[in-house]
């Protein structure tokens, strides 16, 4: 018996020894990200992470950010993540993240809660260039934490073909919410049903803005969706797809809207600027035509996507990283990054030259204007993704209590 | 041994020397053996042990993922990341009862049909007659050494809506769901077949009677459609491994034993019963008891094919811990779930061990037990 307690004892004391080992290092204070950045002398070299769609945004990036180098006498290391929320994290955890690097603007608000986010909004020069949206998008408290850098919204791509064969002309675009409805009603066939959707509040959402609602309140401290607004337009959309004429994808089969759409199992479907590149890729025969999504009730509305250029509290070199940030959102780098791997610039200034180059693209980057961003207070990941999932079988849901349920989890975490 | 250069006296003992030397060897022997053991123990506590403590360490406070989780900023919550998991009525509670009642259908299905096919496997595999005997072991245990990863992309295409099974079934006349994206579960729709219940309007005392966070009805739904394509593809992978552990204990079955049931004119059915069975009972008990484990932990096959869904059907405890500490930055939480599975396994698996402990060992152990302690009480009074 005296034996089991002497190991037992001995194993207790050595595991304690090993972790008082792994203790202490200096407390960190809590940065809410002041405004004299920390610059280190001398040329420095500068960590960066993204998280890239492919070939064409990572050799983008990598140009750039070897130009600014050559230029400043800095050097920059891209880094592309294979899990940019893990990633990061672990940077984060470690005490050296990377000095600069892609923050969604969906994980933005829990960033700029936990002090990891360096504030250097206000020390760019011309900010106010950016879309008003876009700077809402990334303010949390009342600071704007990062510049944007490049955005997409959402608009309806139409399947010609498909459109010419129910005898649909250009006059019979769909303008409002009727319109719609009749159009998909006219294009639904045995095979192909008339608008495909992606799940989730990230497409739906749009029909929200366009009735004049949203999940949350201006400041994000109430959760308002079991309102008339949000209701009747998740209600418009299920009346839709109980007719038969909505469909969402996993009705059709299909991973997205765009699958739906280029398989053609559904003649138009509602996505973002990705869907250019997708269709080129996947579906070269497919021929289809966007336009901006029709009004709503209360006017129009899209949801815009977005990420900005986040600088770390943590980072030794923050007045380097505010230089390189300034010299990748100039208006020519921004058309650049269009051309590589076709975002929309972020900068109103650039609006014109952009809508010159790629006059296809005009309903997305009109959506600029009338846009929303996503939902962006801390902690809400959670109940955004419950949701989602309860939205999954959007034909069965009971709309007011699944929105009901989204405000009183909602409630519990915007509080804090 | 130095007897050799003993000049012994006659009268006195040798032993002394041969005590060092013995000794001498003994203390080589058990630092050689520290020596050998060092790098490992090295190894395992800095890579697991430590981050397991840290782990602890972290679920009882509100770290918030910036900086070391032993700094000072960091607040000790106590017990509120558990409470808010257990006792707490709210969405992470809701989110960790649905991935626990995921799971137990899924740990409930695979442990079974993946125990007996690993046995009929390592039965027919062992039988002396067949042809090709190698040829089968390997090809019955090649998807066990197969990347997880891999095997849940191929599987992710052969369960599409137009997939291959979808295709195999269409042979037969039977309209094949779309597995991953449905999630209806599999005892509401027997239910439902059997005339028990309608899916569509579930009985009401089901519906409104809410067991934490749940209804009945959503505790009873069994496995999704699209788990049981996991389960599946689970079960296909891991027999072979098991299939292995069940041959190796059968080649310890003395040929002499099965002959002499055969003599006394026992069939192959009630062989297998009475012979093969028993014998194989501690390896079907390490079977089972690795399989609940892993039945418990899985998290490769929800993080490549399905991140949880449809519905939220298949969403398990470590998929559930790895999202709520990345994906919504509650590392407290996130580390405290990890630690609720690690106790739902050790309480299961310490059950099973007693249920299907060794009867007749055990009670001579406790005789045993109760004689020393007799006799340990005799020699004190």
């Amino acid at each position: 018996m005296t034996r089991t307690i002497r190991t037992a004892s001995l194993s207790i004391a050595l595991t304690g020894a090993l972790l008082l080992t792994a203790c202490g290092g200096g407390g960190f204070t809590e940065d809410t990200g002041s405004s004299a950045p920390a610059s280190a002398s001398g040329p420095v070299e500068l960590k960066m992470l993204i998280a890239s769609s492919g070939d064409a945004e990572t050799n983008a990036v990598k140009a750039a950010a070897d130009a600014w180098a050559k230029k400043s006498g800095n050097t920059v290391t891209v880094t592309v993540a294979s899990d940019m929320n893990q990633q990061l994290a672990q940077g984060f955890a470690s005490g050296s993240p990377a000095d600069v690097f892609y923050m969604d603007a969906g994980r933005f608000a829990d960033y700029a809660k936990n002090g990891s986010l360096f504030a250097y909004a206000d020390q760019l020069k011309d900010n106010s260039d950016f879309y008003e949206s876009l700077r809402q998008t990334f303010t949390y408290e009342g600071k704007q934490y990062c510049a944007p850098k490049d955005f997409s919204t959402l608009a309806l791509q139409i399947n010609t073909d498909a459109w010419a064969k129910a005898g649909l002309t250009d006059s019979d675009i769909p303008k409002t919410w009727d319109d719609l409805a009749s159009v998909a009603k006219k294009l639904t066939t045995d095979k192909q049903a008339g608008l495909g959707l992606g799940l989730g509040i990230d497409r739906v959402g749009a029909f929200v803005v366009q009735n004049g609602g949203w999940w949350l309140n201006d400041d994000a401290t109430k959760a308002t969706a079991a309102t008339p607004q949000v209701e009747e337009a998740l209600k418009y959309v299920q009346d839709n797809v109980k007719a038969g004429s909505f469909k969402f994808a996993n009705q059709l089969d299909s991973g997205w809207g765009g699958e739906a759409f280029g398989t053609q199992k559904a003649a138009m479907t509602i996505e973002g600027n990705w869907i250019k590149g997708a269709v080129k890729n996947d579906y070269p025969a497919l021929k289809y035509t966007t336009v901006e999504l029709p009004e709503g009730p209360k006017g129009k509305g899209t949801l815009q996507f977005t990420q900005c250029w986040g600088i770390s509290s943590d980072s030794k070199a923050q007045a380097q990283a505010v230089d390189l940030v300034t010299s990748l959102t100039s208006v020519e780098q921004q058309m650049a990054f269009a051309d590589a791997f076709g975002v929309m610039p972020s900068r109103q200034s650039a609006a014109d030259q952009y809508k010159a180059k790629f006059p296809e693209d005009a309903p997305f980057i009109a959506g600029g204007d009338y846009g929303h961003g996503p939902v962006n207070a801390p902690g809400m990941e959670q109940v955004v993704a419950d949701l989602n999932s309860k939205l999954e079988g959007f034909a069965a849901a009971n709309l007011p209590t699944v929105l009901e349920s989204f405000d009183t989890n909602a409630g519990s975490v915007l509080g804090k | 041994m130095s007897t050799a250069d003993q000049a012994v006296a006659p009268g006195t003992s040798p032993v002394p020397r041969r005590r060092t030397g013995g000794k001498g060897a003994g203390q080589r022997q058990s630092v050689a053996g520290w020596l050998f053991v060092t790098p490992v123990l090295l190894v395992l506590g800095l890579f697991l042990v430590i981050p397991i403590f840290m782990a602890l360490w972290v679920s009882f406070t509100n770290w918030t993922g910036r900086g070391s989780p032993f700094s000072s900023g960091v607040g000790l919550v106590g017990t509120d990341n558990y409470t808010a998991l257990l006792t707490q009525e709210g969405l992470s509670r809701q989110d960790f009862m649905i991935s626990l009642r995921n799971t137990f259908y899924y740990v409930i299905g695979v442990v079974p049909l993946q125990t007996m096919l690993a046995i009929s496997l390592a039965v027919i595999v062992n039988q002396k007659f067949l042809k090709g005997r190698s040829f089968f072991r390997t090809s019955f245990y090649f998807p066990s050494v197969v990347s997880s990863v891999a095997i849940s992309l191929v599987f992710l295409y052969l369960f599409t809506g137009t997939g291959a099974v979808n295709q195999f079934l269409g042979l037969f006349g039977i309209d094949g769901p779309t597995w991953f994206s449905d999630p209806r579960g599999l005892l509401h729709m027997i239910g439902g077949g059997l005339g028990l219940w309608s899916t569509q309007s579930p009985p009401g005392f089901l519906v409104d009677t809410q067991v934490m966070n749940l209804s009945l009805w959503e505790w009873l739904s069994g496995p999704s459609v699209a788990m049981s394509a996991i389960m599946l593809q689970v079960v296909w992978t891991t027999a072979g491994t098991f299939m292995l552990m069940f041959i190796a204990a059968l080649q310890d079955l003395p040929s002499e034993v099965e002959e002499a049931a055969m003599v006394d004119g026992a069939n192959a059915w009630q062989r297998f019963r009475n012979v093969t069975v028993p014998h194989l009972r501690p390896t079907i008990l390490l079977v089972i008891t690795l399989g609940v484990i892993g039945t418990w932990q899985v998290f490769d096959q929800m993080y490549v094919m399905t991140q949880g869904g449809p519905g939220k059907t298949t969403l398990t405890p470590a998929y559930l811990s790895y999202t709520a500490a990345f994906n919504q930055a509650q590392w407290g939480q996130g580390a405290a779930m990890a630690f609720l599975l690690f106790i739902l396994i050790f309480v299961l698996t310490s059950f099973q061990r007693f249920v299907l402990r060794d009867k007749d060992v055990a009670k001579q152990k406790k005789a045993e037990r109760a004689q020393r302690r007799a006799t340990k009480k005799g020699a004190t009074a």
